[in-house]
């Protein structure tokens, strides 16, 4: 049970081979003896999963079903979900109980899929290596010295260790797709706007986009069907027809063209990743792709770019944090500014105060111009960039992240040694486009490499094709790590 | 550009974060080498380039001026830290 897809996972409840209950209570019950040693979950509620598991088996019974009907899936604990405790991995709201459902929650919830608990990430979503959480380090399920990547380390470490189905991500610079790749699963960013950001708690509003996290291609654009939508509470949210994301998933990949950028594969890329990577584009010659080489001359500028715009961004959503209407208030204070000061010093961890402090710099008076737009402006060149290369190609590959899994604690001294880590990733949120990681191969420490595939807006169908189809051939996604037995 | 411990004084004030002698100290060598990174920024040339705030070039939509909100004051205020009679309670600010 626990390796089936999701397509086989829904047979199985339809069939009445297992009840939704049955299936929840499997993963509860994997929950409760492993995740002490992942710390895959901040909150399991047995109960409230277990009362949806139900009501899906009544749904079955009457034949009311959705592709996910039934299914055990993790929620990131960035998505307000009504009556769960949801903390964003922060103190500040460590305590809280979320009033209401984001639109992702919604969505499946009507859908009558089970909530099986909020996974862990790092705070606020600020982080590579989910290091920042309040509550605690994840373990990579396939070495317990290893970051599982962030900040969507939870969502990954618990796919990745069967304590799942599949899960929800969020990704602002590469928060989905980098877990994805260190934890060896497949995940996707979709465009920009795609899936509502209603409910799901702010970081950096111009670049957050959910999305899903699981075992393959296949199971991406189960999720995927679920969760994409137009919402009117997002007022960025696309008003589009809805799609079938598993439409595409069978076409063959004759005369699809690849291009891979030369900055991709330059300095900076590990000696093992690099074959991986090479390896995975010769099996897609294979399949009868073409490749074209392309340059995005802009994208060494992400980094800067994005650690001027997303702390903009978060500097100003946070600032709503004040221990007034809701979250974590100083028990001792002198006035309101103290309280304020002392609230958000002692409910906001050290990378949250670290990049509030630089958005509140590159926003004051007199430095606008020189940070914040010009930033902006090197936006629309990294995004030029990708418009040129589309001209050539159809999707672009390369490597997720440079290295496999560091060490726990190896990066954590170092902000900008962390913040590098997301070298390839990043120019995708700031252009807007989808972007997703698929399992490619083990690296010289045998931790899991990943293959980024990157689509032109709104072509999630076809990187969900060619993702696939890959995965037909190969069988990376259907390793699991050793010691994830219950 | 170099950041002043002052700087980050300002900046923490600003910001509504209480911040000690000692950890102003560690954030400046922080932001610091921070800057260093997003310093590569300013030798690039962007004369004539409109600045991108979405990956989308769409128009705010427009809704009709009526009341969607549902009262909750009351589950909304559950969540406070401290409320009195529909109100938020603060330290007193005017004496």
């Amino acid at each position: 049970m626990l390796n089936s897809s999701l397509q086989q996972l829904g047979a199985a409840l339809r069939s009445k081979k297992i009840s939704s209950v049955e299936l929840t209570q499997l993963y509860l019950d994997r929950i409760a003896t492993l995740n002490s040693k992942f710390n895959a979950y901040i909150t399991v509620n047995e109960e409230m999963s277990l009362a949806q598991a139900r009501a899906a088996d009544v749904k079955l019974v009457q034949s009311e079903t959705n592709a996910l009907t039934g299914i055990p899936i993790a929620q990131k604990d960035i998505f307000c979900a009504l009556g769960w405790r949801t903390t964003c991995g922060s103190k500040m709201l460590s305590d809280f109980i979320a009033p209401y459902d984001a639109h992702v929650i919604e969505q499946f919830n009507s859908a009558g899929a089970v909530n099986i608990g909020k996974t862990n990430m790092d705070e606020f979503a600020m982080g590579s290596s989910n290091e920042t959480s309040y509550f605690g380090t994840v373990k990579n399920p396939w070495n317990h010295k290893a970051v599982p990547g962030g900040s969507s380390g939870g969502s990954a470490a618990a796919v990745s260790a069967r304590l799942c189905a599949a899960a929800t991500g969020t990704d602002t610079g590469g928060s989905i797709r980098q877990p994805a790749a260190l934890c060896g699963i497949s995940g996707l960013k979709p465009t920009y706007g795609v899936v509502s950001r209603y409910g799901m708690i702010a970081f950096a509003s111009s670049l957050d986009q959910a999305g899903p996290m699981a075992h393959s291609a296949e199971d991406l654009a189960l999720m995927l069907n679920v969760m994409a939508g137009f919402d009117e509470r997002d007022s960025t949210s696309l008003q589009r027809e809805s799609e079938d994301y598993t439409r595409d998933l069978n076409k063959p990949l004759n005369g699809l063209r690849i291009g891979l950028p030369k900055e991709f594969f330059a300095a900076g890329l590990s000696a093992d990743v690099a074959p991986a990577i090479e390896a995975s584009i010769a099996e897609y010659k294979k399949l009868g792709a073409s490749v074209v080489d392309i340059s995005l001359p802009n994208s060494r500028l992400s980094i800067p770019v994005y650690y001027v715009l997303a702390p903009a961004e978060a500097s100003s959503n946070l600032s709503r944090y004040d221990g007034v209407r809701y979250g974590y208030r100083a028990s001792e204070y002198t006035n309101l500014a103290d309280m304020y000061e002392k609230s958000r010093a002692q409910g906001f961890g050290e990378e949250v105060k670290r990049r509030i402090m630089i958005g509140t710099y590159v926003l004051s008076h007199g430095y606008y111009d020189a940070y914040y737009l010009q930033a902006q402006k090197i936006r629309r060149l990294i995004a030029q960039d990708f418009d040129e290369a589309f001209k050539q190609c159809d999707v672009i590959m390369g490597p997720t992240t440079p290295t496999t899994a560091f060490n726990l604690g190896e990066k954590n001294d170092d902000p900008v040694q962390m913040y590098l880590s997301d070298i390839y990733t990043i120019a995708v949120n700031l252009a807007g486009l989808p972007g997703m990681s698929i399992p490619a191969g083990f690296g010289g420490n045998d931790l899991p490499i990943g293959l980024q595939i990157i689509g032109n807006y709104f072509d999630e169908a076809r990187m969900l094709n060619v993702a696939h189809q890959y995965q037909q051939v190969t069988d990376w996604h259907t390793r699991t790590p050793q010691h994830i037995e219950g | 550009m170099s950041l002043s411990i002052n700087d980050v004084y300002k900046v923490a004030r600003l910001a509504r974060l209480g911040m000690s002698e000692q950890e102003a100290q560690t954030a400046h060598d922080q932001l610091s080498n921070i800057f260093g990174l997003i310093a590569e920024m300013q030798a690039v040339d962007t004369n004539g380039i409109a600045p991108m705030s979405h990956a989308q070039d769409i128009t705010q939509r427009l809704r009709k001026d009526v009341v969607t909100e549902l009262n909750q004051r009351e589950q909304f205020q559950a969540a406070a830290p401290q409320a009195k009679n529909g109100l938020y309670l603060v330290p007193q600010v005017i004496e």
